[in-house]
């Protein structure tokens, strides 16, 4: 019998190689093929959504700070987001600076914010292009991004950095929302055509707080998320490995996107988290890709 | 009461419509309340009459309308 809990899957990654531990909680390498089996699966979602016609667009892994701040990112989610600093001064502080590092001590005290931050959320680089009137069919994007949490756990499903295959679509209402119910089917679909157990429930975000507990409440009550679940580390506790915000008119407003009605534009997003659907797919399977049922395997080595 | 929840209102609702003229029923978040400020409303109402809503107050309806949030503070503390 399978035994699911967080320290078997993770000693099973580490002993196969498809995990490379560095040091630092939820910040680990990916081995070859770990890495082979990732790019195969975000094949498999670009061949299912192939005639979609979505824009393709990548972005760093960094976000503008000032956009992180208007998204009301830290307000949702200020235990969570990573802002990046560096040293903005002369050769006297840089000495001090060394100093401080060779001597042990803190050196925060050398460092200022940038005007940049990591990703929180892989769509996120993409709504201040969409400002202004958005053309009759709307738009949809299709982006793969690294994206920031931080969340150290030793727990290899909970990972600081991780990449997300995403698409976002932007246009009235019932464009938003049927996209995203095309898509919720379509994914669970995907995912089960894999042999992934997975199976899409309501859901909500890990709000911060007491606040926290209402924004939760009130967007499992809207029903404005989805995330598709499958046991990977707990067979009670199913992980989520794709996730499907609708988030109404709130990026229309903060970034003042208008249909061709001058409406305000409505969103919706799905990513799938690629390093979970691949230890999904491993705890699922087995670590030996080679020793995978034939049907799984033809998806992904067509 | 009315006037303290509408003087939060006007600090922490970030509407676009007038706290001080809205009617008791109208719906706030019609009125451009978003979720994020409802949460700022909350603690603020808790802040002012020394009340922690539970659980199963922290919905939309409760801080949907002045009536409704009326209406919860006075269930909370009715037994002081």
């Amino acid at each position: 019998m399978t035994e699911y809990t967080p320290q078997k899957l993770y000693d099973d990654l580490v002993a196969h190689r498809h995990i490379i531990p560095v040091g630092v909680q939820g910040i680990f390498g990916r081995g070859a093929v770990f890495e082979d089996v990732l790019r195969r699966f975000d094949a498999v979602i670009s061949r299912v959504a192939a005639s979609d016609g979505a824009e393709v667009m990548a972005f760093p892994p960094t976000l503008d700070r000032k956009v992180l701040e208007k998204s009301e990112y830290l307000d949702s989610f200020p235990n969570l987001a990573g802002a990046v600093f560096s040293f903005f001064g002369k050769e006297g502080e840089a000495m001090e600076l060394s100093g401080a590092i060779h001597a042990g001590k803190s050196w925060e005290a050398w460092q200022k914010m940038t005007d940049v931050v990591l990703t929180p959320a892989a769509c996120y680089p993409v709504y201040p292009s969409f400002t202004g009137t958005i053309p009759e069919q709307g738009h949809l994007v299709d982006m793969q991004n690294w994206v920031f949490r931080h969340e150290p756990s030793n727990e290899p499903t909970r990972m600081q950095a991780f990449r997300v295959r995403e698409f976002v679509r932007v246009g009235g209402p019932d464009t938003v929302v049927d996209w995203r119910d095309m898509w919720l089917k379509r994914g669970v679909e995907m995912l089960q055509s894999l042999g992934l157990p997975a199976q899409s429930d309501v859901a909500s975000d890990p709000f911060f707080g007491r606040g926290g507990r209402m924004l939760a409440a009130n967007q499992k009550q809207q029903k404005l998320k989805f995330e598709v679940l499958v046991p990977v580390i707990s067979e009670t506790k199913h992980t989520a490995i794709c996730s499907f915000n609708y988030h109404q008119d709130h990026f229309g407003k903060l970034f003042d996107i208008k249909t061709q009605s001058g409406e305000l534009a409505q969103t919706a997003c799905l990513g799938f988290g690629l390093e979970r659907c691949v230890m999904a797919l491993f705890k699922t399977h087995g670590m030996v890709p080679s020793e995978w049922p034939k049907a799984v395997r033809e998806i992904l080595w067509p | 009461m009315t006037d303290e929840i509408r003087a939060i209102l006007k600090e922490h609702g970030r509407m676009t419509a007038d706290a001080t003229t809205l009617g008791e029923n109208e719906d706030l978040f019609k009125a451009g309340m978003t979720s994020h400020a409802s949460v700022n409303v909350m603690l603020a109402l808790e802040a002012k009459f020394d009340v922690e809503f539970p659980d199963e107050m922290m919905k939309r309806e409760v801080f949907g309308s002045i009536a409704a949030m009326r209406a919860a503070i006075e269930q909370l503390t009715k037994n002081r």
